[in-house]
């Protein structure tokens, strides 16, 4: 056993069967209580956990692997309760042992680090203290040496300054830093089991890679066994001793992580499986075997009724990328300077979630910048959060201003109109935008046609009837959008539904540059995926020029000609996708694609 | 044509919003009760006059100070006035001051608030400026002041209660047209050509407008007391006409006698209003909570 | 912390010099004339006249209001038209009054309704919650003055428990010597148990209505803002590892949930000080709100101007203390300071 845990009942039961798993849980059903009577999250679940194993319980979002993991703790919220089956952790039941004996096994005996790591700390509480309330509820610190211990485990997480650090409130620290607490509060108490909640979404994949070998390494040097959910197969399977794979609530399959790739067995580890972008695979590799969802472009010969700009043969002459090609855009020397926060207008501030180090007065989220893309070209824009990609993209949009530099779009200089005017110029149609977040891009209150047919009624010339009923039906047919959902309110659709919408009101006015803001960040890979291919699929089709915003450098270069690589608001590599993922000549292009999790295949 | 109306929401939004409200009413039963005692308020203040036994002027020294009986309901007041008449026809004195109050400051602040918070700039500081200095009074004590100071009026309890809630309005108004200035949605209306105009109109109004109504519903309540309050100093409304809150303060002076009936059912009734509009409002709140939909 | 104070204080700042300005304009941009209300209903032309050149009506407003704020400067807001006194003196020998009724309502509001809301919130779904979610919306639907004389019909008429709504002290006992001006706590220093006891007699009835009226608010904002704390991720942190129901409701939820509570604080003490007029006048309690509504009921404008002014700058103040207090609680309030 570990050094300092107590030889308690507990302890003592499990050296009685030094053999068994150290975790067990057969036939697992959780049902909550909901407002529409009783849904089953999980059901019939069965899972094993040696001492010392990783194992990865990967799946999309309500697939119940979360759920499957609270239950385990026993911290399910009210409404959930275990509905059948059993888990017993290293000989006790868990299902019905009382409350005070699993308040003894959290925290010493299993623990959990959990998604975001900022508001999995008490926000006006230091982390010292929070991680010493730890050691001292499991008594294995007290009042006189829990500072020292406290300090100690902080250097074991790697915390440069620890005896500083130990005075700091959450958020005085960066995500990376958080999570680093949160792994310690953790790991204080040398817990056999550790649970962990998508540790890395959210945070940057350099600081995902990071927090994950550190994750690996504490683990491995303590013993301990781990349980890592997540949704991504890659990090799984690159991290992972045994993969689980859930889908509803169920398992579809269980295998060894370097079998999972090699030889998937079921069909949606196999869809999930083609969905993960990886190297050296092309945008169709993304999807299923057998396409179902997607209308392929073949199905669909019918030529776009009445617009005769872009025609058949601008798709042609557009999929030939590259040389000689006319620049659509030309971005020179593009400059942003944001003061920072704590000048006169603390009354406005709260509007913005601006986080600005308090060096100087001006921040420069954009510093110099310039690219081109040309005519239907895809360039890609990537970087990690903060790298000014995104004010870049929404300069380009001419939602805001610049401080300086020149934009020109198709041979107009536009950057010189104010983004306020930018709404009446007859250019504003032929620069569009996909957003971030389906959901949230979307009015509330207007239906899917009305969605569509927004930009149509404003800029198109149209004015309602037939004509414009009948270019919504047909930007839905183009986007895969069934005619049947059109009349629904966004929080009717899904995920995937809603990304369509968003992407048939972009391309409604035929525009020439359609910029994607982190098109898929919120959707779930498989969506991703079919999404992904929908957009190629267009651009191929329309003749459209895309400038993809994204932190995921694997994406990029499966929908990007070319790609940039920001940092700190420079541009620190540019060249074609192959040649950037292939071989990177900037030492931080060499450090974002190392962080990206390499599935053993 | 659902296209060409569809800034308000189509036939089939309504008809769901319907449902919606029907479900909710039957889910929570207590949105249903104060909706009845909503409808109760709406027929005293429209009827009143036409539906109660005595007239609420006449005095009657003769039957001066009389317990509630089958004659007189709710007794009798230190003129021999029924007390139950004056209650009824009081009504629809005292939800006129409320809903022209709150009818006025949601229109004043409603819109200030939603310019403020979406503009932002000098318009936010503005009126972020008129609203911060109204909030550094306590506000019933601002309304004492100025119903004084612009004279003895019920017109002027109306714009003194007005006036108290104005921060109620432009806070709740700019917080909500602020999250949404830059939702993605928003950001869509501008690259499809809309003015910031149009977009303040058609696109943050109406996501704005149901929280808006809960909010007047639950000021509603607060206008009344307000006004209550104030008539029960001896501001606005003059005796004899009758009102709630005057009619409690007339019936003070005989609480220490043990005459209970003057002062408790205009009290009642003030009590009734006023948690029936809260009660609403709450009801309110669960019905435009889109994320309560189905 | 003194950075925190120092830029609290300089919020403070805009919100007095706005108070000053409103209260000037609530007297000078009248309709009508302005020199007739100070004149009083019965005054005859020459007396207005005089009035006017008294007051310095005749000249153009900045300079009124330069004579305004000169006055205000050396503690001058005129004086009563039907006592003749000075509205200064009277209202700070009426303040005590006034301040030890509010604060006495605001303690016990506080002490009833934090314990409730964060059982109501821990327990949630149990009748404690909905004992807390009726008494809330029952509660802020009662009109302060009526509570006030149900309250006097049960304590004083029926029971005989409370003495007679009829001010601070019974007639009988004589106020203690002046420290504090807090009848219980200038008894106590005098050691006159018997005079507490006839003061906190008169006291109780008052302040439980106004308890009454702030608890609601209180009481709704620690369930609500309780309830979205404990379901908060870092509550969620602080179960998994383990840390008992105690810890993780005291040291983990109940101090965070207070931040908005203390910030309503603000707020309750808006309608405390509005409803402690209302109260006043119910149980004659002689504090600057009954000296407000009597002089109101004559168009004594003087005392009524001093009064909101007086208010105001209270309220002011207590807001100044409730951010400080806040800073106190919050790290994130403080740095940004």
């Amino acid at each position: 056993m570990h050094g300092i845990v107590d030889v308690t009942a507990q302890a003592a039961k499990t050296s009685e069967a030094p053999s068994g798993p150290l975790l067990e849980v057969r036939d697992l059903t959780v049902e909550f209580a909901t407002r529409r009577g009783v849904v089953t999250a999980v059901s019939q679940v069965n899972l094993t956990l040696a001492k010392g194993e990783t194992l990865g319980i990967v799946g999309e979002s309500g697939s119940g692997k979360s759920v499957t993991s609270y239950t385990v703790m026993r911290i399910l919220d009210r409404a959930g309760r275990i509905a059948e089956g059993s888990i017993t952790f290293s000989g006790i039941d868990v299902a019905h042992a009382p409350e005070s004996a699993m308040r003894d096994l959290r925290g010493r005996e299993m623990s959990m680090i959990f998604q975001n790591p900022r508001a999995a700390l008490n926000p006006i509480r230091t982390v010292g203290r929070q991680i010493g309330d730890v050691l001292l509820q499991h008594v294995q610190a007290d009042a006189r040496n829990v500072k020292e211990k406290v300090i100690d485990i902080l250097k074991q997480v790697r915390i440069a300054r620890p005896e500083e650090r130990y005075h700091a409130y959450p958020f005085e620290l960066s995500g990376g830093m958080c999570q680093r607490i949160v792994i310690a509060l953790a790991l204080a108490c040398r817990p056999q089991l550790m649970i962990a909640d998508e540790p890395t979404t959210g945070l940057d994949v350099t600081t995902q890679k990071a927090v994950m070998d550190l994750v690996t390494e504490l683990t491995r040097e303590r013993g301990m066994s781990t349980l890592l959910i997540t949704h991504d197969l890659g990090l799984a399977a690159a991290y992972c001793d045994t993969v689980m794979v859930m889908e509803k609530g169920r398992v579809v399959e269980t295998a060894p992580a370097e079998r999972i790739f090699r030889d998937p067995q079921h069909p949606y580890t196999r869809k999930l499986m083609r969905a993960t972008p990886r190297p050296g695979i092309t945008l169709k590799d993304l999807l299923p075997e057998e396409p179902d969802v997607p209308p392929a472009p073949a199905e669909n010969p019918l030529p776009l009724a009445g617009e005769g700009r872009v025609g058949a043969g601008a798709s042609t002459m557009a999929t030939v990328s590259g040389a000689g090609a006319v620049p659509l855009l030309k971005v020179e020397n593009l400059l942003k300077e944001y003061p920072r926060q704590g000048a006169p207008s603390a009354f406005l501030s709260g509007l913005f979630g601006k986080k600005a180090p308090p060096e100087e007065r001006i921040f420069r989220a954009v510093d110099g910048i310039s690219f081109e893309v040309k005519k239907g070209e895809s360039v890609g824009l990537v970087g990690e959060s903060g790298c000014g990609k995104s004010t870049t993209s929404t300069i380009v949009m001419r939602l805001i201003d610049p401080t300086a530099g020149k934009i020109t779009f198709d041979g107009e200089d536009i950057s010189a109109i104010p983004a306020k005017d930018f709404a009446h110029h007859p250019l504003r149609g032929r620069i569009q935008m996909v957003f971030q977040d389906p959901t949230e891009s979307l009015n509330p209150r207007y239906t899917a046609e009305r969605a569509i047919a927004d930009p149509l009624l404003r800029m198109g010339g149209m004015s309602g009837g037939a004509k414009l009923r009948a270019r919504v039906a047909e930007l839905a047919e183009m986007v895969g959008l069934p005619q049947n959902l059109l009349e629904r309110f966004p929080h009717q659709l899904s995920g995937g539904q809603k990304a369509r919408i968003g992407i048939a009101r972009a391309i409604a006015l035929d525009p020439d540059l359609v910029i994607l803001d982190e098109p898929t960040a919120a959707l779930d890979v498989s969506v991703q995926a079919v999404v992904l291919n929908l957009l190629e699929e267009l651009k191929q089709r329309l003749g459209m020029s895309y400038l993809f915003v994204s932190h995921d450098l694997h994406v990029v270069g499966l929908l990007c000609d070319r790609v940039i690589v920001m940092r700190q608001g420079r541009i620190v590599e540019e060249g074609s996708s192959q040649q950037v993922l292939d071989a990177p000549k900037d030492a931080y292009t060499r450090e974002l694609i190392a962080a990206i999790p390499h599935p053993p295949v | 044509m659902t296209l060409a109306t569809a800034d308000t929401p189509a036939p089939r939004g309504l008809a769901a919003t319907l449902a919606h409200a029907r479900y909710v009413i039957s889910d929570n039963p207590v949105t249903g009760i104060a909706f009845g005692m909503f409808l109760v308020l709406v027929v005293c203040a429209l009827l009143g006059p036409f539906i109660v036994p005595y007239d609420p002027l006449a005095s009657d020294t003769a039957a001066a100070l009389q317990a509630p009986s089958a004659a007189h309901w709710f007794g009798t007041d230190n003129l021999g006035r029924d007390i139950f008449s004056r209650v009824i026809v009081a009504t629809r004195l005292d939800m006129a001051i409320a809903v022209f109050s709150v009818a006025l400051v949601f229109a004043a602040g409603g819109i200030a608030g939603i310019a403020s918070g979406f503009f932002g700039g000098w318009t936010d500081r503005i009126i972020g400026r008129i609203s911060d200095t109204i909030m550094a009074f306590p506000l019933f004590v601002l309304a004492m002041g100025i119903v004084a100071a612009l004279g003895n009026t019920v017109t002027n309890i109306v714009i003194a209660t007005a006036i108290i809630n104005f921060p109620l309005y432009v806070r709740v108004a700019r917080s909500e047209a602020a999250i949404r200035r830059q939702a993605g949605f928003v950001q869509a209306a501008r690259l499809t050509g809309n003015s910031e105009w149009r977009i303040l109109l058609t696109t943050i109004l109406p996501n704005i407008m149901p929280i808006m109504m809960v909010q007047m519903s639950l000021t509603m309540g607060y206008a009344i007391l307000n006004a209550a309050g104030l008539s029960f100093i001896g501001l606005g409304v003059r005796p004899p006409t009758p009102e709630w809150g005057i009619m409690v303060a007339e019936g003070a002076a005989y609480i220490v006698s043990g005459e209970w009936w003057i002062a408790l059912f205009p009290g009642l009734a003030l009590m009734f209003a006023v948690f029936c509009f809260n009660l609403l409002g709450d009801g309110l709140r669960d019905i435009v909570d889109p994320q309560r939909r189905t | 912390m003194l950075k925190l104070i120092g830029s609290r204080l300089a919020t403070a700042v805009p919100s007095l010099i706005g108070v000053v300005i409103v209260t000037f304009m609530l007297t000078r941009v009248l309709p009508g004339d302005t020199a007739a209300y100070f004149a009083g209903p019965a005054a005859t032309a020459e007396s207005i006249a005089e009035i006017r050149t008294k007051l310095g009506l005749d000249k153009p407003l900045p300079a009124q209001f330069v004579d305004y704020v000169s006055a205000l400067a050396k503690g001058d807001l005129g004086s009563s038209l039907s006592t003749g006194q000075p509205v200064a003196a009277e209202i700070s020998a009426r303040l005590p009054a006034s301040a030890e009724l509010t604060l006495a309502g605001l303690v016990l509001a506080l002490a009833i309704a934090v314990p409730f809301g964060i059982m109501a919130a821990v327990k949630q779904g149990s009748w404690v919650d909905h004992a807390c979610r009726l008494i809330t919306t029952a509660g802020v639907s009662l009109p302060v003055f009526f509570t006030g004389l149900l309250l006097v019909y049960v304590f004083y008429f029926k029971l005989g428990w409370a003495p007679a709504p009829l001010g601070r002290l019974d007639v009988f006992f004589s106020a203690p010597e002046t420290v504090t001006g807090f009848y219980l706590i200038d008894s106590l220093i005098a050691r006159d148990f018997e005079t507490f006891r006839a003061a906190l007699a008169q006291l109780a009835v008052p302040a439980i209505t106004l308890a009454i009226f702030a608890l609601a608010p209180i009481a709704r904002m620690t369930r609500a803002s309780m309830l979205s704390v404990l379901s908060s991720e870092f509550v969620r942190t602080a179960r998994a590892a383990g840390l008992t129901d105690t810890t993780v409701i005291i040291t983990y939820a109940f101090r965070n949930a207070m931040l908005p509570v203390v910030t309503t604080l603000g707020m309750v003490f808006s309608f405390l000080l509005g409803a402690n007029v209302l109260v006043e006048k119910v149980f004659a309690w002689p504090g600057i709100g009954s000296y407000a509504v009597e002089a109101l009921i004559t168009s004594d404008y003087a005392p009524v101007q001093g009064f909101v002014l007086a208010m105001a700058i209270l309220y002011v103040v207590l807001n100044l203390l409730i951010d400080i207090a806040y800073g106190i609680i919050d790290p994130r309030a403080r740095s940004e300071a």
